[in-house]
C-alpha cells in the first residue's frame, strides 16, 4: 500500500474554492466520500476536491464504503463500480435501501464504457453517472451540479410546506 | 203368291194387276226374282199352263233357265242349252224379233218340258240394239190372249233384265277396277323408293307410302316434321320445275332432302318422266332413289382406297428403310435359295462375295474361295433335316486386301406360310472385330472402376475437409467472441491508469498540484496530455469496433434536423478550424432537412469525416453538403476537401482497419487508422454506405448515404 500523499491545499485556491463550494443543508462545506480501490485515482480526486474546498473521506472497498457512510453521513458518495468484495452496485443498493442513508447522493464513476453500465448503475440507485477517464475538474463540476440540484429540490419542498 | 190352278177359263189381267207386276219388277234388282214373278204373273193372269224364262249367261255361251211354272218334274234352274246348237229352235228363237211357235218334238235336249207346242217370245234389250240374244220366254198354250199377254210381259221383262244385267256388269267392272287400283297402290307402296305423280302445276296426284313420309304431314304432327315436309316440298317442286322444262326423256338428277322423322340429310337420285294421258292431261312421274347410303358407301370405298394407297406407300417406305438398315448393318447378311444360290445380300456381304468390274485376278479368286466356303457352310443347314438353325465358324478373305477374317456365322431357315423351306438367311459376324471390341470394353471397365475409386477417394477427402472447416469455423467463432470480450476488458483496464495520467497531468497543468511550472515543463507536460488523450481515443475506437463486431452496438433511431446536427459538429471542430486557414462551408438543402436514424452515430461519422478532411487539407476549403435524392429516397451528407487526395488503388484500403493511404513507418499523419473503418461499419448498420471520390492532389469527397427513413427496429 502506497503512503497517502495528501497534498496541502494552496491557501489561495482553497479560499477561492470554499467560496465556490455550495453550502450543505447543515451549513459548512459538503462532505464527499470517494470509494475507489485504485489508490492513485482515489487520492487524485481526493486532493482535487479538497483543493476545491470540499471535505473529503475515502474508502477502498464496498465494505469500508458502507461503514464510512454510516459513520460520517456524507452529502455525496463518488462510487467506483468495480470493487473487490462488495462491489459498487451492491453497495449502492444497500445504501439506498437503508432509510437513514437513502437521501445521500451517489455518483457512479466507472471504466466500463460498454452499453448497459450506466443503466445498471441507475437501476442500483445511483443519482449520477460518469465514465473514466474523467478529469478531476469534470468530476468536481458534476458534484457541484448534483448538490445544487438537490438543494434546490429541498428548498422547493420547504417552500411548499 | 199362290199358284193359280190350271183352268180352261183364265182370268183377264186388269190394269191394276199389270201395274203391280211393273212395280215389282222396278223394285227388284235380282234377275231371277223378276223372271219368277213374270212367269207367275202369266200363269195367274194370262191363262198360261206351262212357262219357262231363260236368259243367255254372262259368258254368252249357254241359255240358262231362270224360272218356270208347270214344268214338273224338272226344275227350271237346271235348264241349260248350249248356244253352239244354232239349229235348236230355242237358240234360233233368241235372235228373232217376233214370237214364234215351237212345235212339239221340234227340238231335242235334256228338257223335261211337256211335249206341247210353245210360243217362244224373245227377250230384247231396248238399250243396246246390237245385243241380239238376251233370253227367251216359253209359254203354253198358244192362244191369242196368251200370245198378247206374253208379248207384253216380254216387253217389260226384257228391258228390265237388260238393265239389271248392265248394272251388274258395271258394278263388276267397278269392283275389278277398284281391286286393280288397290293392288297397284299396294305394289307401289311396297316399293321402298318414293314414287309420285304430279300434275303440271306440281300438285301431288299419287304418292306411295315412302313419298308420303317425305312430302305429307298430317295435322297434329310435330312442328319439326311439318317444317321438314314443307322444305322437302319446296325442294322437290324446284327440282321438278327444272325437269318439266326439259325433254320428255326421263331425267336423272340429285336431290337433297331432309328426313322428317330424324332430321338427317337424305340424298336422292330423282328420276322424272313426263306422262301424257289424253284424258287427264300431262303429268310427271317421279321416282326418288335413296342414294344416301350409296354415297356413303362410295365415300367409304374411296377412303379405303386412299388408305390402301397410303399403306402401300408406307410399306414401300418401310421396305426401303429396312433395306437401308440391312445395308447399314456392319455384319454381312445373305439370303440363299434352297439350291444354295445367293439371291440377296447387303452391302457388307457384297464386299466379300462380289468383285467389282475390272478387279484384279486375285480378287476374283478370293471371291470364288469365299463362295465355296459359304456354300459348304449353308449346305450344313440345307441337309440338316428338321434343324432350323446352324451356328458355325467360317474363315473368309477380304477380296480387296487379302486379309483373312474369322467369322461367326448364324444361319436360319426361311419357311413359307405353308411350312416349306424357301431359303436360308445367314448373318456373318466378324470375330476379329468382336475380339477387339471386347478388349476395348475391358479397358473401359478398368478405367471406369479406377475413376470410381478416385471419385470415392475425392469424396471422402471432401467430407473430411468439410468436417475440418466446420470445426475451424466453430473455433474461429469462439476466438472472435473471446477477442471481443478481451477487448472490452482491456478497455476497462486501460482506462483506469489513463484516468490517473490524464487527471494528474491536468492538475499539474492547472497548478493545482505541485505549484506553478516553468514554460518548458508546461510544454512537455502538454505533450504528455495530448498523447494520453490520443491513447484514450484509440482505446475508444478499438472498443467501438469490438462492440460492432460483437453485435453489442444498439441503434437508437429518432427523427432529427440535419442542419442542427451539422451545426453541432461544426461547433466541436471549431478549435481545429481556427488553427487552419481553411474556408469551411456548410450547405444543407431544404429537402434534406430531416432524417430518421441513430443521431449519435450519424454525428460520429460526420465528425470523423470532417476531422479527416481538416487533417489532410493544408489549404483551400472544406465543404459539408447535405442533399436529398428523391429517386432512391436517400439522404446524403458529403464532406469535400481540397486536400492531398487518395490514389485510386488506395481508395478501398482507407476503409480497412488500421490503414491509412500512406502506411509507411515514416508517414506524415497521425491516427490509428480506425476512423473510416468504424464509419463504414456504422453506416452499414444503418443500412447506409460511404462512398469516396478522390484524385491525388485535387482533394477527396466522402459521402455518407442513408435511407431517409431507416428501419424502425434492428
Amino acid at each position: 500500500m502506497k503512503p497517502k500523499r495528501r497534498a496541502a491545499p494552496d491557501p489561495e485556491s482553497a479560499r477561492r474554492s470554499a467560496a465556490r463550494a455550495p453550502a450543505r443543508a447543515s451549513g459548512g462545506p459538503p462532505l464527499v466520500l470517494i470509494v475507489d480501490d485504485y489508490d492513485d485515482n482515489r487520492e487524485m480526486y481526493s486532493s482535487y476536491l479538497e483543493f476545491a474546498g470540499m471535505r473529503v473521506a475515502e474508502a477502498v472497498n464496498g465494505k469500508e464504503a458502507l461503514a464510512k457512510t454510516a459513520e460520517l453521513m456524507p452529502d455525496l458518495i463518488v462510487m467506483d463500480l468495480s470493487l473487490p468484495g462488495i462491489d459498487g452496485w451492491q453497495a449502492t443498493r444497500m445504501i439506498k435501501d437503508d432509510p437513514r442513508t437513502r437521501d445521500i447522493l451517489v455518483l457512479a464513476l466507472t471504466g466500463h464504457a460498454l452499453e448497459g453500465a450506466s443503466q445498471g448503475a441507475r437501476a442500483a440507485g445511483c443519482d449520477g453517472f460518469l465514465t473514466k477517464p474523467c478529469l478531476p475538474e469534470d468530476l468536481c463540476r458534476e458534484i457541484e451540479r448534483m448538490l445544487a440540484a438537490a438543494a434546490a429540490a429541498r428548498s422547493t419542498a420547504k417552500t411548499r410546506r | 203368291m199362290a199358284v193359280v190352278p190350271h183352268t180352261r177359263r183364265a182370268p183377264v189381267a186388269s190394269s191394276e194387276e199389270r201395274l203391280q207386276l211393273l212395280e215389282f219388277l222396278l223394285a227388284t234388282n235380282d234377275v231371277a226374282e223378276c223372271a219368277e214373278r213374270a212367269v207367275e204373273w202369266l200363269v195367274a193372269h194370262a191363262g198360261v199352263r206351262h212357262a219357262l224364262c231363260a236368259a243367255v249367261d254372262i259368258s254368252n255361251t249357254n241359255l240358262v233357265g231362270l224360272a218356270g211354272q208347270g214344268l214338273h218334274p224338272f226344275d227350271a234352274q237346271e235348264f241349260r242349252l248350249e248356244l253352239e246348237q244354232r239349229s235348236h229352235p230355242l237358240v234360233a228363237a233368241l235372235t228373232r224379233l217376233q214370237p214364234a211357235v215351237v212345235p212339239p218334238n221340234g227340238y231335242s235336249g235334256p228338257l223335261g218340258i211337256p211335249q206341247v207346242p210353245y210360243l217362244a217370245v224373245p227377250l230384247h234389250s231396248p238399250i243396246v240394239e246390237e245385243e241380239p240374244r238376251l233370253g227367251v220366254l216359253l209359254v203354253n198354250p198358244v192362244l191369242p190372249r196368251v200370245v198378247r199377254e206374253a208379248r207384253w210381259v216380254a216387253d217389260v221383262l226384257g228391258p228390265r233384265i237388260a238393265h239389271l244385267r248392265a248394272h251388274r256388269a258395271y258394278a263388276e267392272t267397278q269392283r275389278r277396277l277398284d281391286r286393280d287400283r288397290n293392288l297397284l297402290q299396294a305394289v307401289i307402296d311396297a316399293v321402298s323408293d318414293p314414287i309420285l305423280l304430279t300434275d303440271t302445276e306440281g300438285r301431288m296426284l299419287i304418292a306411295n307410302n315412302a313419298a308420303e313420309r317425305l312430302f305429307a304431314a298430317k295435322e297434329g304432327e310435330s312442328e319439326g316434321r311439318q317444317r321438314a315436309v314443307a322444305l322437302n316440298n319446296m325442294l322437290f317442286s324446284a327440282a321438278l320445275s327444272w325437269s318439266a322444262m326439259a325433254t320428255p326423256e326421263p331425267l336423272r338428277r340429285e336431290l337433297l332432302l331432309v328426313d322428317p322423322n330424324e332430321g338427317s340429310d337424305l340424298l336422292f337420285e330423282l328420276i322424272s318422266a313426263l306422262v301424257n294421258d289424253p284424258t287427264h292431261g300431262t303429268g310427271v312421274v317421279s321416282i326418288l332413289r335413296n342414294v344416301t347410303d350409296l354415297r356413303r358407301a362410295t365415300e367409304e370405298i374411296e377412303e379405303n382406297y386412299r388408305r390402301l394407297r397410303a399403306t402401300e406407300g408406307e410399306m414401300r417406305v418401310e421396305r426401303d428403310r429396312l433395306n437401308l438398315i440391312i445395308d447399314s448393318v456392319a455384319d454381312p447378311i445373305l439370303v440363299t435359295d434352297v439350291g444354295g444360290a445367293i439371291i440377296m445380300m447387303n452391302d457388307p456381304a457384297e464386299r466379300l462375295f462380289t468383285a467389282p468390274k475390272g478387279a484384279p485376278e486375285e480378287a476374283l479368286l478370293r471371291v470364288g474361295a469365299n463362295d465355296a466356303h459359304f456354300s459348304s457352310f449353308v449346305a450344313n443347314l440345307l441337309f440338316a433335316g428338321e434343324t432350323m438353325r446352324y451356328n458355325g465358324d467360317i474363315t473368309l478373305t477380304d477380296p480387296a486386301t487379302g486379309r483373312t477374317n474369322p467369322f461367326e456365322a448364324v444361319a436360319g431357315k426361311i419357311l413359307s406360310e405353308h411350312g416349306e423351306l424357301i431359303g436360308v438367311v445367314t448373318i456373318l459376324h466378324d470375330k476379329a472385330e468382336a475380339l477387339e471390341r471386347e478388349r476395348l470394353y475391358e479397358q473401359l471397365k478398368l478405367a471406369s472402376s479406377e475413376l470410381e475409386d478416385k471419385v470415392a477417394q475425392a469424396t471422402s477427402e471432401l467430407v473430411r475437409q468439410n468436417e475440418l472447416l466446420r470445426r475451424q469455423h466453430i473455433q474461429l467463432e469462439q476466438a472472435s467472441a473471446l477477442k471481443s470480450q478481451f477487448l472490452a476488458n482491456m478497455s476497462h483496464e486501460f482506462r483506469t491508469p489513463l484516468n490517473a495520467i490524464l487527471g494528474y497531468t491536468s492538475m499539474l497543468l492547472q497548478g493545482v498540484a505541485g505549484g506553478e511550472l516553468t514554460p518548458p515543463h508546461k510544454r512537455n507536460l502538454g505533450r504528455v496530455d495530448s498523447n494520453a488523450r490520443h491513447l484514450m481515443a484509440l482505446i475508444n475506437d478499438i472498443l467501438d469496433i469490438s462492440r460492432i463486431e460483437a453485435g453489442k452496438m444498439p441503434l437508437h433511431s429518432s427523427d432529427f434536423k440535419v442542419a442542427e446536427l451539422i451545426g453541432e459538429v461544426m461547433a466541436e471542430v471549431e478549435p481545429i478550424i481556427n488553427r487552419t486557414k481553411l474556408r469551411v462551408e456548410t450547405d444543407v438543402a431544404s429537402t434534406a432537412s430531416t432524417l430518421y436514424a441513430d443521431r449519435q452515430k450519424v454525428k460520429q461519422i460526420v465528425l470523423n469525416l470532417l476531422t479527416n478532411a481538416l487533417k489532410f487539407t493544408a489549404e483551400g476549403s472544406v465543404q459539408v453538403i447535405a442533399r436529398y435524392r428523391a429517386s432512391t429516397d436517400e439522404l446524403s451528407i458529403s464532406v469535400a476537401d481540397t486536400g492531398i487526395g487518395i490514389a485510386t488503388t488506395d481508395q478501398e484500403k482507407v476503409f480497412e482497419d488500421f490503414q491509412q493511404a500512406d502506411n509507411s513507418p515514416t508517414r506524415q499523419y497521425s491516427g490509428a487508422g480506425l476512423g473510416l473503418s468504424i464509419c463504414r461499419r456504422l453506416a452499414d448498420m444503418m443500412d447506409g454506405r460511404i462512398t469516396l471520390h478522390s484524385q491525388v492532389g485535387k482533394g477527396s469527397t466522402f459521402t455518407l448515404i442513408l435511407p431517409r427513413q431507416a428501419k424502425r427496429a434492428r
